[in-house]
């Protein structure tokens, strides 16, 4: 087995770990995080492909670089709507 | 043999910490074990050779995603527990996963043996890009319109945070030792986030990192009480928002007006405008992505 | 002399080691929250001291050193100044657990 089969391996694991948590966890706030290990997983997947060459394929590292912030920035408004969320909640009771 | 000792420790810590943050009982340290799964998620990106990535990692993943989830935790009602499935219901779950492992295990596998020949069209269009990085170089020339429209995403993100309301963080009075570390910081922070800007034409660095780092070092000094709130009706807060997105948008359209198509750079031109482009976008990023954090002080009602 | 240096840098790698191994252990192991930010911060500043000397003694050029020296610096003064914050918090709040 090699490296990079290896670290496909370990993103494709912690993708099915995410989607496993998306799908029985109920809090809000482990959901956000479950997404966020799926897109870590995704990641982690294409720059394994990207150390198939040395140096590392510029275009999938490119790539996720972008993703990463758009991940934190998607995240960021999840996190305000579930807070939003929360507050309306506790104000009608 | 050590580097497989490497690969499998930080394989498995991965696995462990992302299990961990989602099934352990307390939320609170379900969290902590996210923001320790980014770090051990940087290390692993620097073994993979993406130092790039390391960089944003390290900045976003550990810093700025710690701040928003306590901050997120935080506001959260105090319920006693959370609600969860019944065992059976978890393990149709998993049920539901295996066959997509035993789907998609063999698509992915084979990819391992392909050669790519990509890096190979990048190298050999590199001297025409005007910067030395690969990576900036797709970031910024190749790919540009990619960034652009993830400006472009961020952006609305922080419109979207922006219509839920103030977010008016509670933040405490900040202890004496933390005020000065924060003022011994800051000028190092800068002095960093500008370097690794710098450095991006020609080594691992670039304008997302460094917005990134820029970033972190806003939100670390906000708490500090270093810095003032940021107001939104400041308009040089808005100007610096918007500034990467205006930039970029005003460089595409002058491409395409006077020269051979979108963000097709002119000959000779395309070293100082990859530069401009990546100082406005910094600059972009680092405001957008601490407004996200921090948020902004609500409008003094008159 | 470079067998020597060699041997040398091994050793403060394997103390530095050591200590952040001791640090770990204490960690899980300590009662409360004092005595485990104690045995934290200890094995940070000693180990990390230790493993950028032992890695001092390989580098190529002074600029390296200085980088590590750097690094350490920054480490030492934000692990004191995070470890000061939680003291102060636990303080705060009365004890722990």
């Amino acid at each position: 087995m090699s490296a990079t089969l290896f670290w496909i391996a370990i993103g494709f694991a912690l993708w099915l770990l995410g989607l496993h948590g998306l799908l029985t966890l109920r809090h809000a706030l482990r959901r956000i995080i479950a997404i966020n290990l799926m897109g870590s997983g995704v990641f982690l997947v294409m720059i394994a492909l990207a150390a198939r060459h040395d140096p590392s394929d510029p275009l999938l590292v490119a790539l996720v670089v972008t993703g990463l912030v758009v991940a934190v920035s998607a995240t960021a408004l999840a996190l305000r709507l579930s807070s939003a969320l929360a507050s309306s909640t506790e104000h009608e009771r | 043999m050590s580097e497989w000792l490497l690969d499998g420790v930080l394989g498995l810590l991965l696995l462990g910490l992302a299990g961990g943050a989602l099934h352990v009982r307390q939320l609170y340290a379900g969290v902590l074990l996210f923001i320790a799964f980014g770090l051990v998620l940087a290390l692993a990106w620097a073994r993979l050779g993406a130092a790039d990535l390391a960089l944003a990692e390290a900045a976003i993943g550990a810093g700025l995603t710690g701040v928003l989830l306590f901050a997120a935790l935080a506001r959260q009602p105090q319920a006693g527990s959370e609600p969860r499935l019944s065992r059976r219901r978890r393990l149709a779950a998993v049920l539901v996963l295996l066959p997509l492992l035993i789907l998609l295990l063999p698509q992915l596998a084979p990819l391992a043996e392909l050669q790519p020949t990509v890096p190979a069209q990048i190298d050999a269009a590199l001297a025409q890009s005007g910067v030395d990085h690969p990576v900036t170089a797709v970031l910024l020339n190749f790919r540009a319109w990619d960034t652009l429209l993830e400006l472009a995403v961020l952006l609305l993100a922080l419109l979207g945070a922006r219509q839920l309301g103030s977010l008016q963080p509670q933040l405490s009075e900040p202890w004496p030792l933390l005020q000065a570390w924060g003022r011994t910081l800051a000028p190092l922070l800068v002095l960093a986030g500008g370097y690794v800007l710098w450095r991006g034409a020609a080594s691992p660095g670039g304008a997302f990192q460094a917005g990134a780092l820029l970033a972190a070092g806003i939100v670390l000094l906000r708490l500090a009480g270093a810095l003032p709130a940021l107001l939104w009706s400041f308009w040089p807060l808005r100007l610096l928002v918007l500034i990467g997105l205006l930039l970029f948008i005003g460089v595409a359209a002058a491409c395409a007006w006077f020269g051979e198509g979108w963000l097709h750079y002119p000959a000779g031109w395309a070293k100082p405008l990859i530069l401009l482009i990546e100082a406005a976008a910094t600059l972009s990023i680092a405001a957008s992505l601490s407004l996200l954090v921090i948020g902004d002080e609500p409008e003094p009602q008159p | 002399m470079s067998e020597l240096l060699d041997m040398l840098s091994w050793l403060l790698l394997a103390g530095g080691l050591l200590f952040f191994a001791a640090g770990s252990i204490g960690l899980l192991r300590f009662p409360d929250t004092l005595s485990r930010l104690h045995a934290l911060t200890k094995a940070d500043t000693l180990g990390l001291g230790l493993v950028v000397a032992g890695l001092s003694l390989r580098a190529d050029s002074l600029l390296e050193v200085a980088q590590m020296l750097l690094i350490w610096l920054l480490v030492l003064a934000s692990g004191a100044t995070a470890c000061q914050l939680l003291a102060r918090q636990c303080d705060e709040e009365g004890g722990d657990e």
